[in-house]
């Protein structure tokens, strides 16, 4: 599809010779019932044009009404980033011609936010704590959703047709925007990917939106220049847009510094414009241009009143924001006792509320870890999804968890059972009687197994007897082949000791 | 039929109560009344649409409902014309342009809604300039609107055809849209009442939007008493309208049956005369101001100095707001889309539809519009020209300190001859220099006849002006003047219009039941 025909240098020269300045614009969709000026359902993956009004729809005569609701979700959000909340704001009118625009002009917030001035801390991987300013957060509408037909790239170039979904035209939006970010270096990629990230969690724990970054509830626009190391003016920038997985946020940035510094190497100056991120080359190709001109022809929006803001209202709003990211991390170590590396893997695999509502539900902190970390990480790489999109709920590790602790199966059988389970055969306790997979716990078949393992292997046995107690995992492997893995192996052990006279 | 027609709306109604008529036939006298004087080449035209069928139907529900003693709207029955800039079922709405031409709105406005709630008779849609632009309705796609006191006249705009609907006998009411005097500039040079009320107090939505900060739906009659009827209609609160008023209208009807004006303070505004008013316009102006003097009101003297910058700030705002609410019809969603030969791209098509479904006034203010919000100009237009209308506030605050109740003329001219000011838009735009300054301070006013102008015979408009929110003060002044100017011609000013078609009219009655499918009714 998309040919990444240009020049880029190695990251490491890149870096040697520039810094890279960031910039990020963060689209968070919010999850309202109804639309940002419309009553319209705001939902996902409905028939195209059937969530739409006459409002969304840009009819002649229509007129907007603010959501109530958008509004105190985008103030938690600017409270969540520490933003001052503006006392008095207005919103306005973005104009431009586009299809997916019904009114031919977006309804947005220009001169004054609702939110500015904040900033949140980013820690990186390896803990090291990294403050990124908020410049603003602003309300504004979503467009609607265009599909280009009959060409072979999907994209409007070469299209024959395209179509348009309103679904989306009017869903509330918060646009969240940096100011520049200077000195991550090295970092860069992975503090942009940090930063995606932490957005994102902090909207999910508002409850303010699904944050579904596959679905485009979180979108990145990742602004990226460099200038010479040393320099205090900032290069040109140009503007990745819509780069949507955490990941391809970490590769957008890197390529695009590599880019840069191949193009500055010669001499030739960046051209300011969005570029168009492709996953399958990990590379970006160019979209418009894009000038600090671009005339929108802004002006306030005379169909809508400036929203007022009381002391009262933003206190009862803060009153109800959860607790802020950090400090619950800080909290959930504490009380799980984690280690501050078990920790960090924890939050890097992006399974700590997981764990959270696993330990709620009744298992010990290091049970919780063994079984996200473990089984369930390890499934979520072979998928390649979320370990929370496996469909393992804590109950089931609840269950699970008690079926091991009380001998009726152990480790192993447990992902045969996990495995039955997601396949949809039903509880862990009917998984285990319709494979037939309990623990052999009456002793009877166990002692059988355990005279002809030690028969077996006359030389061990003795070996047992004369003290070599280490040895008798040799027997416990006989027996527990002899009883295709169906038997615990803690009792077997016991038993072989007890057949020997030796004690454990 | 005759009498039936030349009722008032409130003696209209008084009939309807006491079941001396049915609604079935005040609506069909209206609609014999349409069929008889609208159509033809030197017809009315008021409309562009004639809705026979639904308002006839409407008629007999509301007939059933009396018959069965069910609780009825004071003005149940009573029939409507309806400005075509305001969305209806059922009808098409055109905006007077060819770019909506057949296209039909699936959702009523607020205010049809509440007409519909009244049991009141659509009759049809009127005529206007697209999209309420302009002072004649000589720029409707669909063709002008004459003069009921003259046919070689313009009715004013842009609500002529409103106007011109019930000045003819077609309907006893109707709605207009008042952006900068569209309601009140059209009543003046008929020889009715317009009233444009205060900024939010009736619901914009599904009007059409020109300049959102500027327009107002309002009432179209023949009586001081029918607008304020009609008002208390159709205004209130509407949750669908973020700009709509949440206190409580006023006791519009009860002012206007209030019968004094002892005590109050009426202001002349000095900036609103003199230099380019009409000498018949103002001599009728002053025979107002001594009645009402007579009538135990005080006459002051305001001044406005800022008016002087109204009309060029209002041809900065509204043109501004019209080319971002203008800028949906495009052809992708709704209405006329053209597409032109070749390879038709998206913007060839949008800009191909915006070329052939707008009329050069459109155009005009559009591209105005668009250059006032550019960057590098925004400050110097848009910006300035809202600082002027904080100025034209405070005239207005300084003036209401002196005065209950501003008065000016409402036109400084009376009606012109269709083509007359077609060439020269800034001769048009001059029209509306009484009634623009209202607008942009968001006050209401109401025009009522002051009687016919020497030099030509033609109807003079008198405005009265009051604060924000004293709407009721514009129906108590407004109907003491008009029963003193009654009094003073020994009827009503529209006994003394021409009669139209008088041949036919004689041989007709009803029988010439003769369905207008006029320009623009299209199914």
């Amino acid at each position: 599809m998309a040919m990444a025909t240009e020049d880029i240098l190695t990251f490491e020269e890149a870096l040697e010779k520039y810094d890279p300045v960031l910039g990020f614009e963060v689209h968070v969709e919010l999850n309202t019932q109804t639309k940002m000026f419309s009553s319209a359902p705001n939902a996902f993956g409905d028939t195209p044009n059937t969530n739409v009004t006459p409002v969304d729809l840009g009819l002649p005569g229509v007129l907007p009404v603010v959501n109530r609701v958008a509004v105190e979700s985008s103030i938690k959000i600017g409270l969540a980033l520490g933003c001052k909340i503006a006392e008095k704001c207005y919103f306005a009118r973005k104009n431009y011609f586009y299809p997916d625009t019904p009114k031919n002009f977006q309804t947005s917030q220009f001169e004054d936010p609702i939110a500015y001035d904040g900033s949140i801390d980013i820690e990186l991987a390896d803990g090291t704590v990294f403050t990124v300013e908020i410049e603003r957060a602003h309300m504004e509408e979503d467009a609607g959703k265009l599909t280009h037909m009959g060409g072979s790239t999907g994209r409007i170039q070469g299209a024959e047709f395209s179509l348009v979904d309103y679904n989306r035209a009017g869903v509330p939006l918060v646009e969240i925007v940096t100011k520049p970010i200077v000195g991550a270096g090295a970092r860069a990629p992975e503090l942009a990917k940090a930063y995606v990230a932490a957005i994102r969690e902090i909207v999910k724990n508002l409850g303010v939106s699904d944050a579904k970054m596959e679905r485009g509830n979180v979108r990145c626009d990742a602004n990226v220049s460099l200038k010479p190391k040393g320099q205090e003016k900032f290069g040109t920038r140009t503007e990745t847009k819509n780069v949507n997985s955490l990941r391809a946020v970490e590769h957008a940035v890197r390529y695009e510094i590599q880019r840069h510094a191949a193009v500055l190497d010669s001499g030739i100056a960046i051209i300011q414009e969005t570029r168009h991120w492709h996953e399958d080359t990990r590379s970006t190709t160019s979209g418009r241009p894009k000038s600090d001109a671009d005339d929108y022809r802004y002006f306030p929006e005379p169909d809508l009143v400036p929203i007022v803001t009381t002391e009262e209202w933003i206190e009862r709003l803060r009153s109800e924001l959860p607790e802020p990211p950090a400090e619950r991390r800080k909290r959930l170590q504490q009380d799980w006792g984690y280690s501050d590396a078990e920790f960090r893997d924890v939050v890097n695999a992006g399974v700590m509320s997981s764990i959270e509502d696993t330990i709620a539900a009744g298992v010990k902190p290091a049970v919780a870890r063994k079984w996200w970390m473990g089984e369930i990480s390890r499934r979520a790489k072979v998928a390649d999804v979320e370990p929370s999109e496996l469909g393992v709920t804590p109950e089931l590790i609840v269950e699970l968890n008690s079926l091991i602790e009380s001998g009726k199966i152990n480790d192993k059988l447990s992902r045969e059972v996990l495995d039955g389970v997601l396949a949809g055969e039903g509880t862990p306790t009917e998984v285990v009687e319709a494979r037939g997979l309990a623990v052999v716990s009456d002793d009877g078949p166990l002692l059988e197994a355990i005279d002809a393992a030690l028969a077996a292997q006359p030389d061990v046995a003795d070996k047992i007897r004369g003290g070599k107690v280490q040895a008798v995992g040799a027997i416990v492997g006989g027996v527990m082949k002899a009883t295709r893995g169906q038997a615990d192996a803690g009792r077997v052990r016991e038993l072989i000791l007890q057949r020997l006279g030796v004690e454990g | 039929m005759t009498e039936l027609i030349r009722l008032s709306a409130a003696a209209l109604a008084q009939k309807l109560v006491a079941r001396e008529i049915s609604a079935v036939e005040a609506t069909q006298a209206h609609l014999d009344r349409i069929a008889h004087v609208d159509g033809g080449d030197d017809g009315v035209h008021a409309f562009l649409h004639v809705n026979t069928d639904e308002a006839l139907a409407v008629a007999a529900e509301v007939d059933q409902a009396r018959a069965k003693s069910e609780d009825l709207h004071p003005l149940a029955g009573v029939p409507i014309a309806v400005k075509d800039l305001i969305v209806t079922k059922g009808q098409p709405t055109t905006a007077g342009s060819k770019i909506l031409e057949g296209w039909h709105s699936p959702y009523d406005a607020t205010v049809i809604r509440r007409l519909r709630a009244a049991g009141m008779p659509i009759l049809g849609k009127t005529n206007l300039d697209e999209f309420a632009m302009g002072s004649s309705t000589e720029h409707s796609a669909y063709g002008p609107t004459r003069n009921p006191w003259d046919l070689d006249r313009i009715p004013g705009g842009s609500g002529g055809g409103s106007a011109a609907a019930v000045a003819a006998f077609e309907a006893p009411l109707a709605l207009g849209t008042d952006t900068g005097g569209s309601i009140r500039q059209p009543g003046a040079v008929t020889g009715t009442v317009g009233v444009k009320p205060t900024y939010g107090g009736v619901s914009r939505y599904g009007a059409i939007a020109m300049a959102s900060s500027l327009d107002q739906i309002g009432p179209v009659s023949r009586t001081v008493l029918d607008s304020a009827l009609l008002h208390e209609v159709i205004g209130g609160h509407d949750p669908n309208d973020s700009t709509s008023l949440t206190d409580p209208l006023g006791a519009l009807v009860e002012a206007a049956r209030m019968g004094n004006v002892d005590g109050m303070r009426i202001g002349v505004i000095k900036e609103l005369q003199g230099e380019g008013y009409q000498a018949g316009v103002l001599t009728r102006f002053q025979e107002s101001l001594e009645l009402l003097r007579g009538a135990g009101a005080e006459i002051v003297e305001v001044s406005c100095p800022n008016f002087e910058y109204a009309l060029g700030a209002y041809y900065l705002i509204m043109p501004s707001e019209a080319s971002s609410n203008l800028a949906k019809y495009d052809g992708v969603r709704f209405g006329l889309r053209v597409v032109p030969d070749g390879a038709p791209t998206i913007e060839r098509v949008m800009g191909a539809t915006r070329a052939a479904g707008f009329g050069d006034e459109v155009k005009r203010r559009i591209i105005l519009g668009t250059y006032a919000l550019s960057a590098g100009y925004y400050d110097a237009y848009y910006g300035s020209a809202q600082k002027v209308r904080t100025l034209i506030q405070r005239d207005f605050d300084a003036a209401f300190k002196q005065a209950d109740v501003l008065i000016s003329p409402t036109s400084p001219t009376t009606a012109f001859k269709l083509g007359e000011k077609l060439d020269d838009p800034l001769a048009m735009y001059l029209n509306d220099v009484a009634t623009i300054p209202a607008n942009m301070a968001g006050i209401p006013g109401l025009s009522l006849p002051g009687g016919l102008a020497d030099e030509d015979g033609l109807p003079v408009g008198i405005q009265l002006l009051a604060p924000a929110r004293q709407d009721a003060r514009l129906y108590r002044v407004g109907a003491v003047l008009e029963s003193l100017l009654e009094a003073s011609w020994g009827g009503p000013l529209l006994d003394r219009a021409p009669e139209l078609r008088p041949d036919a009219l004689r041989s007709g009655g009803t029988a010439d039941r003769v369905e207008t499918s006029t320009a623009g009714g299209t199914n």
